[in-house]
């Protein structure tokens, strides 16, 4: 009982504990976007003439987009000349050792609890820090350069990889994909990249913490992973802000390749700042994320804890290209206050015998509205196709909404699609049973939540799990009673 | 929550003859139905600048309406009828079913065909003449079906010239069915029949009905846009069947509003056999307390048939209960559509809905496109889908097959079973049986 105590302790006592400002200098872009930003841009990152030309590529494709207005979402209409395109850390460039890194950025990280420290070597955790749109730390480098596996900051990536970047760049998310990423294709400003080589097991968690700082910026971060064959690594993503009164876009764009043989597990605990009590602030999450498992017996696996934003929308995808591919999705989506959540995924089958599951939690309390919105297309080719979804809601608090659109498009007769979906609140006879027991409401209604989301944390690695747990909890703070 | 329509690629343009017709009608009504003429008029202005939905449209996603703006079609007019006679009627009726048979010929009742004569105690039908100012009439046809959010409404609105009316009084306990057949029957050229039924169960009441669409003669395509509205009064109880009988050439775009009011019965059927594109819209608002609904569906679709169920179960007030069950069989090239919502209000509380899709493919070139939707803004509700597409169980098959069962018949059997599922919760064991017989001719005539 103690540590879910504590939980609770936490619970009814914090806000957003990572709300601070940290006191960095940074070199702003003006604000507003035309091909000069761009450019600009593109200089600063010193990139070389192909990457500048995709993206002007992206930018003028953009522009003649419009934002989709289809998710189950309000939000005030964004600004896109209002943003600050490009932020970065001024001092600090290329750093050699851990001494070099800027001691407010070193307490940054520290307040955000991030192994930087070598010292922490025991965590077992490469971490690529973002803050703003610049990378500013990559641990581990050395060990994990010996055994061929290149985990970088995509700006690096883009000097030291050239062939390796052009090659996959884009192939999974397309800049004509959706708006945002055509936005992302034409502004990112920096992101991880990360290859594993033929055969090799990444003896760690690689890990990229994302953090916006200055205000008035977006952070467009590209993250591009490719397992080559036989590869396996498991990939942790973070993120924060400051607390601010202003919205906050966020449009990233993470690609992932698999080859055949190839493993690669994905797991984000999003946790941006998502706004006060009455819905002030807070950032919007706009992401394309999607895999590919390109060759056979590949497996792509997404799992997120999504907690914080504004507004998220977001669907972490998987191409079923290689025959007997893997795709698997599990989620929890918390939304508090007036958060919205439009999350879920797309399983597109194209080979044989390819497999997906689907598991999705949504909690929504407060007056938030969270929506589960999937695709699993079975195309005509995909015999066999196999396809399990789970999407569960719970409801806590009567002004909030949870919300289901599934989309199952089959178009072979051996395919196999099953989607299950149910709509709850916290049982009155639970609560009863563990009253009964001597457990406060507040404490069971924990307990109870975190049964529920089991299923998914099990399929985090083990300190995000717990991470994720106290998140959990903080989110459904103030929801009870 | 429906949206009102936009002009962003998501519809094609308004086909000119439909305007045209609806003009000639407006101008018709406008003498003796002044009020009929105003709604006329302003379902066509709204069709006019709407046009027919695209597959951009998020509510047309799966279903491509565009041959309906490439062909040209002539919509039916009260010169249209009385080509069918009685015998045509009988034709039409269910074996064992003691039914009051109303035959609707492109899109105005056959007189001399239908049992006018021996229409049930407590049940009035007439015209919109003759039953046009009663205030259940003014109060309802027209107005449950949105001409605003649904186009092909608005097209229906304008253009349907003799809308049937069925008023069933209140505390009736009506023993004898009322079959309404709508028969399209086309000449040589492209026909389109606007069919509009309103049914009002008043306080009490109890009924029986059934809806059939039929075509008779192959002579040319057909477009049935038909709009039926129930009320579903207080305590009142409806059992209404839809039977889709149409041929390899006939469209047929149909919308179904029932309004229920609290503590009342609904319990709904709809079966598609036929039909090359069919569109079924069912919108039912579950506006009372304590209202039992059942919805159930069945589609057998084979060679090219294009077969799209939307439904939408609104939860407006708290203590109802819903459940759906829609299933099919899909062969040849055959594409099925279904889209369940289930919207359940911020005040709903305790609503219990269920919702279940389960569909088998049966062919290479087969395909079926699912989309159960829940969208909940209460708490304290019990709400669930489910939804699959996949084969005949193996494990059944084997079962069968070890028992000396060859596997086409073992594999009929299990067919048969699959689909009648469905048909066996139909209250009225004439009609049951009547509705068992008509699956089973279509599934042993199932072409791959």
């Amino acid at each position: 009982m103690s540590d879910d105590l504590k939980i609770l302790d936490d619970v009814t006592n914090s806000d957003y504990k990572w709300g601070f400002v940290s006191n960095i200098e940074s070199e702003n872009a003006p604000k507003g976007l035309n091909e000069d930003i761009v450019r600009y841009i593109s200089a600063k990152k010193n990139e070389p003439e192909w990457l500048l030309e995709w993206r002007l590529k992206a930018f003028r494709h953009w522009q003649g987009m419009t934002e989709p207005k289809w998710p189950n979402v309000q939000y005030a209409e964004i600004d896109f000349q209002d943003i600050i395109y490009y932020s970065a850390p001024k001092k600090n460039v290329t750093l050699n050792s851990l001494d070099e890194l800027d001691p407010e950025i070193k307490a940054t990280f520290d307040k955000l609890g991030i192994s930087l420290d070598e010292q922490k070597r025991l965590a077992g955790v490469a971490v690529d820090a973002v803050i703003d749109s610049v990378s500013v730390k990559t641990t581990f480098r050395e060990t994990l350069a010996e055994m061929g596996i290149i985990f970088c900051s995509f700006s690096e990536a883009v000097h030291e990889h050239p062939d390796l970047v052009r090659k996959y760049l884009g192939s999974v998310v397309p800049y004509t994909d959706n708006f945002y990423s055509a936005l992302n294709s034409a502004v990112f400003s920096d992101g991880s990249f990360c290859y594993i080589p033929k055969g090799v097991r990444c003896p760690m968690e690689l890990s990229t913490y994302f953090r916006i700082n200055s205000a008035g910026t977006g952070q467009f971060e590209r993250t591009l992973i490719i397992a080559d064959e036989g590869a396996y690594v498991s990939y942790l993503e973070g993120c924060t802000a400051p607390m601010r009164d202003e919205n906050q876009l966020h449009a990233a764009v993470v690609e992932i390749v698999s080859h055949t043989d190839a493993n690669v597990k994905y797991s984000t605990v999003q946790n941006w700042y998502p706004g006060d009590k009455d819905g002030k602030g807070g950032i919007y999450n706009f992401v394309t994320k999607r895999g590919i498992c390109l060759g056979d017996r590949s497996r792509i696996s997404w799992t997120q804890v999504e907690t914080g934003s504004a507004v998220t929308w977001k669907y972490p995808s998987v191409i079923l290209k290689g025959d007997h591919s893997i795709g698997e999705f599990y989620s929890v989506a918390v939304t508090n206050n007036m958060q919205q959540a439009d999350t879920g995924t797309k399983m597109i089958h194209i080979g044989r015998n390819t497999r997906s599951t689907i598991v999705s939690k949504g909690i929504s309390c407060g007056r938030s509205q969270n929506s589960y919105r999937g695709l699993v297309r079975i195309g005509k080719k995909a015999e066999h196709a196999r396809n399990f979804s789970q999407c569960d809601s719970l409801l806590i608090g009567d002004k909030c909404g949870a919300h289901t659109f599934p989309y199952l498009e089959v178009a072979n007769k051996t395919a196999r699609v099953e989607h299950e979906a149910t709509t709850s609140k916290v049982g009155e006879d639970q609560i009863f049973y563990c009253n009964q027991r001597g457990i406060s409401t507040e404490d069971a209604v924990n307990l109870i939540v975190n049964g529920y989301c089991k299923e998914v944390f099990n399929q985090l690695p083990m300190e995000f799990a717990v991470e994720a747990q106290k998140l959990l909890a903080i989110s459904l703070e103030g929801s009870v009673g | 929550m429906p949206e009102a329509m936009s002009k962003n690629g998501q519809h094609h343009p308004a086909p000119r003859p439909f305007l045209e017709a609806a003009e000639t009608l407006v101008r018709r009504d406008e003498g003796s139905m002044p009020r009929v003429a105003d709604i006329r008029r302003k379902a066509l202005s709204q069709f006019e600048q709407s046009g027919i939905p695209s597959t951009r449209h998020e509510e047309w996603k799966y279903l491509d309406l565009s041959p309906l703006t490439t062909t040209d079609f002539r919509t039916a007019t009260p010169d249209d009828i009385r080509k069918l006679s009685k015998a045509d009627a009988d034709a039409l009726r269910h074996d064992g079913v003691d039914a009051c048979l109303l035959l609707v010929e492109n899109g105005s009742l056959n007189r001399d065909a239908s049992d006018l004569k021996s229409v049930p105690a407590g049940v009035r039908i007439g015209s919109l003449a003759e039953l046009g100012t009663e205030p259940a009439v003014i109060d309802h046809l027209f107005s449950l079906a949105d001409t605003h959010t649904e186009a092909l409404v608005a097209l229906n609105t304008m253009l349907s010239y003799d809308p049937l009316i069925i008023l069933v009084e209140a505390n009736a306990q009506v023993e004898t069915v009322l079959h309404v057949a709508f028969a399209a029957v086309p000449e040589s050229s492209p026909l389109n029949v606007c069919t509009r039924l309103l049914v009002v169960a008043a306080t009490g009441a109890s009924c029986t009905l059934i809806e059939s669409y039929h075509t008779i003669g192959e002579g040319a395509s057909t477009l049935t846009n038909a709009v039926t509205e129930t009320v579903v009064g207080s305590g009142a109880r409806v059992h209404h069947i839809k039977v889709q009988h149409e041929n390899s050439l006939a469209r047929n775009i149909s919308y179904h509003k029932v309004h229920m009011a609290g503590d009342s019965y609904q319990h709904l059927t709809t079966l598609t056999l036929g039909g090359a594109l069919v569109r079924n819209t069912l919108n039912l608002r579950l506006d009372g307390q304590q209202i039992n609904t059942y919805l159930n569906g069945l589609y057998v679709l084979d060679g090219d048939q294009v077969v799209d169920n939307h439904t939408l179960v609104d939860h407006a007030q708290p203590n109802c209960y819903s459940s759906e069950l829609y299933k099919g069989i899909i062969s040849g090239r055959a594409q099925g559509i279904f889209n369940g919502k289930i919207w359940v209000r911020p005040d709903a509380q305790k609503t219990n809905a269920y919702q279940s899709n389960k569909n088998i493919l049966l062919s290479d070139e087969a395909s079926m496109n699912t989309k159960p939707q829940l969208e909940i803004y209460a708490d304290d509700v019990k709400c669930s889908h489910g939804a699959t597409t996949g084969q005949l169980d193996e494990e059944s098959l084997f079962y069968l097959r070890a028992r000396g069962i060859g596997e086409a018949t073992a594999r009929a059997l299990l067919n048969q079973a699959f689909a009648a599922d469905v048909i066996a919760q139909v209250e009225h064991p004439g009609i049951r049986e009547a509705l068992l017989q008509v699956l089973d001719r279509k599934l042993s005539n199932l072409q791959s």
